[in-house]
């Protein structure tokens, strides 16, 4: 059995982005639920599903007591880090495919800049546990630290250069202006960035992700259930994720330039039956400037080691041959761990991507990374 | 406390780790090898990947190595290692045909490439622990 467009996203919600929420981080997750679901035009207890984001801390518990859920009939999480809010659009469409649900609700919120930041956070994960132990203690110790020697292998092997790096962050910068729920909005150049400091080399200020606080959500309804809805369905047309080779130590993994999403992308793509020319738009994990390059590769949009030049000339900006984060991604719209990549896909292949809409825009595809190099993505359609 | 560096997270050795980490302590870089089919394994877990035995023997490796890859810390994520930056951790292949990663002494970030012929050395910390470290072979 296909899982091919046995569901849809019916509904997207979020809250405000910003450094400081002044609010809970289970009022967040709420707030962006509730418009979620009122987005889809549902009742808070017609969700019988939850996939909630374990690290952020509020589970399903949390939605059946706000909401009075009276009969949830599914709840798990999918443990990949930024990875996992993709990850969860598959394991809902499965859920939905099947019967198990009719409406299954995605939340991610988290307060990233106001409360416990990223260093301090990764310590006390379980999946960092092999890392804690061997890396941690010779000074290996944030993600940028553990991803840079992947990006220098990278440069080193295929010429990737800095400036190149650049042109990621000076596009996703661009569309943060034009998108109007964006952290950082002040223009930037490629000079900007690499005037910016170097954080772990060759990663610098501006090749790195926001912490950020706020929420997002979005409703995954069985495709016969999303038809009478209240937005037009955007149809999930294929999904996977991937599991890279040493899965929790990129140290020794045989490739270091080469994620879970190559595995992943392939089962994605045959599962849509579309190629990556047929993709209007992308949303592409972007925790690193890095990431979005290599993932650019493993998904076949150009060969391993030809990211570089792909990315010049503005050709993932609006207007280019592939424009991705046309919200400002994690690099500077908000780092809601790719849920917001998810609710902006779903934006633009609605059609409601006011500015920074990419004209006629059919089919899209979003992707997470997470956890050392996990991967996952969803092409999707407008209905 | 002000005027005390601040502590290093520590490694906490589990039962599969602990002679890793005794072997650090003694100056030698011990790595798992299968009893069964002899296949070298780091960094320590039970199974081994290519027979699924659980029988462990430990081999002292010979610490030479290259580098594989490397970062240049610049920023500090944590107190413990503000007074080292900027530092290099390089990834490094053993010739025993696994890897790990440590701290290089002795070179500069632009001596740094791939390939870059490495030996371990071992460095005892303020805590009691002992690291290793690699330097630079010729």
């Amino acid at each position: 059995m296909s899982l091919k467009e046995r569901g849809a996203i019916t509904g997207i919600g979020e809250t405000a982005y910003s450094r400081n929420s002044g609010k809970s981080v289970v009022a967040l997750q709420m707030e962006a639920s509730l418009a979620a679901i009122a987005d889809a035009g549902l009742a808070p207890t017609d969700i019988d599903g939850i996939i909630a984001y374990a690290p952020s801390g509020v589970v399903a518990e949390d939605f059946v007591t706000n909401f009075g859920i009276p009969d949830l009939r599914f709840s798990a999480t999918t443990p990949m880090g930024g990875a996992s809010a993709v990850a969860a659009v598959q394991c809902a469409l499965a859920v939905v495919a099947t019967g198990v649900c009719r409406h299954v609700l995605i939340p991610l919120g988290r307060n990233g800049a106001s409360g416990s930041r990223i260093g301090a956070r990764v310590r006390e994960m379980p999946q960092f546990r092999v890392v804690g132990e061997f890396e941690m203690p010779v000074g290996a110790l944030a993600p940028v630290q553990l991803y840079a020697p992947m990006a220098r292998r990278h440069m080193e092997l295929y010429g990737t250069t800095s400036r190149q790096f650049g042109e990621i962050a000076v596009a996703t910068r661009r569309h943060a202006a034009l998108h109007g729920n964006a952290i950082m909005t002040a223009p930037m150049t490629i000079e900007d960035h690499q005037a910016s400091r170097m954080i772990a080399d060759p990663l610098r200020l501006l090749d790195c992700s926001l912490e950020s606080d706020g929420a997002a959500a979005v409703v995954v309804s069985a495709a016969e259930r999303a038809r009478d809805l209240a937005r037009r369905p955007v149809y999930v047309m294929g999904a996977a994720e991937g599991h890279p080779d040493s899965p929790s130590v990129i140290s020794q993994r045989p490739d270091l330039t080469t994620l879970g999403l190559a595995k992943a992308a392939p089962r994605a793509f045959a599962m849509a039956g579309v190629s990556p020319a047929e993709v209007d738009v992308a949303e592409i994990y972007d925790c690193f400037t890095f990431n979005v390059l290599c993932q650019i590769e493993d998904l076949g949009f150009c060969g391993k080691g030809e990211g570089g030049p792909f990315v010049e000339g503005g050709a993932i900006a609006l207007g280019g041959r592939l424009p991705i984060n046309t919200h400002g991604g994690l690099l500077s719209q908000a780092h809601m761990a790719g849920l917001n990549h998810v609710v902006e896909l779903v934006r633009q292949l609605r059609g409601e991507g006011g500015a920074t809409q990419v004209p006629d825009a059919e089919v899209g595809l979003v992707t997470g990374y997470g956890d050392m190099g996990d991967g996952s993505l969803a092409i999707m359609r407008r209905g | 406390m002000a005027t005390e560096a601040a502590a290093k997270p520590l490694p906490e050795p589990t039962r599969d780790s602990k002679p890793y980490w005794d072997g650090l302590n003694e100056g030698r870089l011990l790595l798992q090898q299968c009893a069964a089919c002899r296949k070298i394994r780091h960094y320590p877990r039970p199974v081994c990947d290519g027979c699924y035995s659980m029988e462990v023997a430990w081999i002292e490796a010979t610490g030479r190595g290259r580098v594989h890859s490397w970062t240049v810390a610049h920023h500090p994520f944590h107190p413990g290692f503000k007074e080292e930056l900027p530092y290099i951790v390089a990834i490094v292949d053993l010739e025993e045909g696994v890897r790990m990663n440590a701290q290089m002494r002795g070179v500069t970030p632009d001596e740094m490439r791939i390939g870059l012929p490495v030996q371990v050395t071992f460095e005892r910390t303020k805590e009691g622990l002992t690291l290793p470290a690699f330097v630079r072979t010729q």
